[in-house]
């Protein structure tokens, strides 16, 4: 194990670099200009040198890259050329909202997806699968913004119930906490739907076998079997989608914080790569990447916990 | 909530008997509520804009929405403009001019205060020029500080202006966000935390989110500041601005950014809406450095091919005033030349096969709904002058690079907003319109230099004329300013000369 874990961490290292080095290249390759975004298409070239000399954009890129490394590994990601203020000041006073919206997002995937996915299986061929399979086909087909959208119109412009987005600040708990009932939802929604159709198919694969026969005719009731011995084998595809969602709700936030105008990373990064402001979208994709190559590890680790045998081929 | 329920509560147990109806217990609270509200009723006005700063100092920063929420709120300059364009004082209060126009003495104003408390005078406002006029000054526009030679203190309330050159402009100039008066104690946090004189005082920046600002108590005239708070959201779609204003969580959002959703604010009783001007000119940029468009005859075929009432429709579903040279329709010394080169498809053709034109043309065309929707129109409107067009939505960092720095297109489709900018054809051949004149550059130093205002009128005409006739680009149209308000506020201006809105004159029931 503690070799694994050794090997893991190198290659998280080393992904973390890899990115690093990508996201410098390709900032500095795409076309645009910090100094013009900044100062508008009017503004004198004198204005936009003395500038450029400011922000440390005169001298050459692999000179700018090594300083950005020297200074990152001292826990230091530089100044926004924008915002002009240090990009970990940026990045922490947005990081809770994001987190939270991910992690409620994440937990309501995993408990509707499973449960209707277990439902949906053990109620294979009755009314109950056709509907859960439904909202699910129908949950896979609709694009995340426009669900938002129309959440909004139902629950904030017509009934009134819940704000239509902005956030209050988490000194009022209960009103963050009701801010982000709807972008829960949008967000959850079409993971949810994923989820389902692959915990009911996997679930329905697994109620095939005799030992499920077996624990049916020993007097176990319906509900026992399916959650004691048809889940737990059903655990290996499910727990792979649900890495998978890690990566596909940390990205979803940036489309849900823009329709909900929340001040998460998600509307930061969006803002920064159409601005060109390299240091702030560095370290914003680093720690994305962190996160995705986090829960990949997780999810690895979590196989070994559903199924013991997997462990020797882990080496 | 909680204190609702308390206050319904008491209520209840203050009666002797429990056969109090809900209805009565409810009028109760309500009329409790009410009597209590105006004692505590702070006046907030709530609104909505659709683009974030990422600094909130307009001396460092183009950025159009740090001088919509801060210029003339909470910082101020020497003069001020009013909703048509003319000058005013403010932190001025009067002003001298010498004979020969290159001497200008200010009086200013006395009592003002800056809001971290320090005193305003003379000496700030040196500070504040020297720095945009020096060397590796950053100023977004430096070009309105080129004509000034020296700044003098006379005294702590007077100040004097050495010009290098008569500037027509100057008064105008220095009443904009660029020059905004700024402390020397105060000028390294402007960018987080600006301080200023103004009537407001910035309160809170919660980024990517909201921006409030107080009423400045100490301001000179704050009996005539109406509003206690001012909160700014920022909301960038357009879906969610609506939902915004529908759900009642703003009061204003001027610069509204979705024609085709107006029809909705103009049929609810709650709201009211205003379509008014801005400094934008919409033109079909062409590019004069290359062929075809460095020949007359083909810029002039374009002209005839475009039909700006079909653009106008189309792109802003008819809220917007056609142009035929540079200059809005609601100045002064405007002319209508939108008759020069009257819409004839058929007269197009004929011109561009004379002129030779027979490649394909790009248009590459910026991230601005104005400029996307009109980009498609204009495709199809040249389709039938026998012009085929490829269509390119670009990114704004790769319009800046390639159509702005490198003139790497054919034509473009972009809103110049600055005031006073016919000086753009004057910029020469470097500038991405590739166009240069020496009888427009003659014209135009003329025109910077002229102070006798009837004078100056009739060289601004010539101007107008000049560039219509040329047909250096397509103008198309004026950008309109949409807003929506809901009913009781009062005091916005209709149309936008400049780049800021006054807040201190406005009223909310």
């Amino acid at each position: 194990m503690q070799v694994i874990l050794l090997r893991r961490t190198m290659g998280f290292v080393l992904t973390l670099i890899a990115v690093s080095v990508i996201v410098f290249a390709v900032m500095n390759v795409l076309p645009g200009d910090p100094a013009i975004t900044i100062l508008g298409i009017d503004s004198t070239e004198d204005a936009r040198a003395a500038l450029r000399a400011e922000l440390g954009l005169d001298r050459p890129v692999w000179l700018r890259y090594l300083d950005w490394v020297w200074h990152a590994a001292q826990g230091d990601f530089g100044t926004s050329y924008f915002f002009r203020v240090p990009v970990t000041e940026l990045i922490t006073e947005r990081l809770p909202l994001t987190l939270s919206l991910a992690l409620a997002g994440m937990t309501v995937t995993v408990v509707v997806g499973i449960t209707l996915g277990m439902i949906a299986a053990a109620r294979h061929g009755t009314f109950g699968d056709w509907a859960i399979m439904l909202f699910s086909q129908m949950g896979i087909a609709v694009p995340a913004f426009w669900l938002s959208i129309l959440l909004v119109l139902l629950f904030a412009v017509g009934l009134r119930w819940l704000p239509p987005g902005g956030f209050p600040g988490w000194d009022e708990p209960l009103l963050a906490a009701r801010s982000l009932i709807l972008p829960t939802t949008a967000l959850a929604l079409v993971q949810s739907a994923v989820l389902a159709r692959v915990t009911r198919s996997s679930a329905l694969e697994v109620m095939r076998l005799d030992f499920v026969r077996t624990a049916r005719a020993t007097g176990l009731s319906r509900w026992r079997v399916l959650r004691r011995h048809i889940l737990p084998n059903a655990l290996v595809p499910i727990v792979t989608i649900v890495g998978m969602q890690v990566a596909a709700v940390v990205t979803g936030t940036i489309v849900i914080e823009n329709v909900f105008y929340l001040p998460g990373l998600g509307r930061l990064i969006f803002q920064s790569i159409a601005n060109r402001d390299l240091f702030t979208v560095q370290a914003l994709v680093v720690l994305f990447a962190a996160i995705v190559v986090t829960a990949n590890f997780l999810v690895d680790i979590a196989y070994v916990l559903i199924d013991p045998r997997l462990k020797g081929r882990m080496t | 909530m909680t204190t609702l329920r308390s206050a319904s509560r008491q209520t209840r147990r203050t009666r002797t008997a429990r056969t109090a109806t809900l209805a009565t217990t409810f009028a109760t609270v309500l009329s409790a509520l009410a009597l209590t509200s105006p004692a505590l009723a702070e006046t907030k006005l709530r609104i909505g804009l659709q683009q974030e700063p990422t600094v909130l100092d307009p001396t460092s920063d183009a950025t159009a929405s740090i001088d919509s929420m801060l210029t003339h709120n909470v910082f101020e300059s020497l003069t001020t403009v009013d909703e048509s364009g003319a000058v005013l004082p403010n932190l001025a209060s009067d002003w001298t001019i010498s004979e020969d126009g290159l001497t200008y003495t200010f009086t200013l104003v006395e009592g003002a205060t800056f809001h971290d408390g320090t005193a305003f005078d003379a000496e700030d406002v040196k500070f504040t020029f020297e720095r945009a006029m020096a060397e590796g000054s950053t100023n977004p526009s430096k070009s309105i500080f080129e004509p000034i030679e020296s700044v003098t203190v006379i005294d702590p309330k007077t100040i004097e202006f050495k010009l290098n050159r008569k500037d027509a402009f100057f008064l105008f100039n220095v009443a904009q966000g660029d020059a905004s008066i700024i402390a020397p104690e105060s000028v390294e946090a402007n960018a987080t935390k600006p301080v200023g004189t103004g009537p407001f005082m910035f309160d809170s920046w919660t980024r990517g989110d909201r921006l409030t600002l107080a009423k400045y108590a100490d301001y000179r005239d704050a009996a005539d500041v109406k509003i206690d708070k001012v909160e700014f959201r920022f909301i960038s779609d357009p879906a969610a601005a609506t939902a915004a204003l529908m759900s009642e969580e703003l009061d204003a959002f001027p610069g509204f950014p979705a024609p085709e959703l107006m029809t909705q604010f103009e049929a609810d009783p709650r709201f009211k809406t205003v379509v008014g001007s801005t400094n934008g000119e919409v033109i079909l940029a062409l590019n004069n450095s290359k062929p075809p468009f460095n020949d007359l005859k083909a810029r002039q075929a374009l002209s005839h091919a475009i039909d700006r009432a079909e653009i106008i429709d189309g792109a802003m579903y008819g809220m917007a005033v056609p142009i035929g040279s540079f200059y809005p329709p609601h100045a002064p010394d405007y002319i209508d030349l939108t008759g020069l080169y009257p819409h004839d498809s058929a007269k197009a053709k004929q011109m561009f096969e004379e002129a030779g034109v027979t490649e394909e043309l790009t248009l590459r065309v910026p991230p601005f709904p104005y400029a996307t929707r009109s980009g498609e129109i204009v495709q199809a409107e040249l389709a039938k002058a026998g012009i085929k067009v490829k269509l390119e939505n670009v990114e704004w960092g790769f319009w800046i690079d390639e159509v702005y720095k490198k003139k790497n297109y054919d034509m473009t489709i972009i809103a110049h907003t600055a005031p006073n900018d016919l000086s753009n054809f004057a910029r020469g051949p470097k500038y991405f319109y590739g166009y240069q004149s020496d009888d427009f550059d003659a014209l135009w130093n003329k025109i910077k230099t002229e102070s006798d205002t009837a004078a100056r009128a009739e060289l601004t005409k010539q101007a107008q004329t000049y560039l219509a006739e040329n047909a250096v680009h397509g103008f198309l149209f004026q950008l309109p300013q949409l807003s929506v308000y809901r009913n009781g506020v009062d005091g916005f201006w209709a149309a936008s000369p400049v780049l800021f809105q006054p807040l201190a004159g406005v009223t909310i029931q």
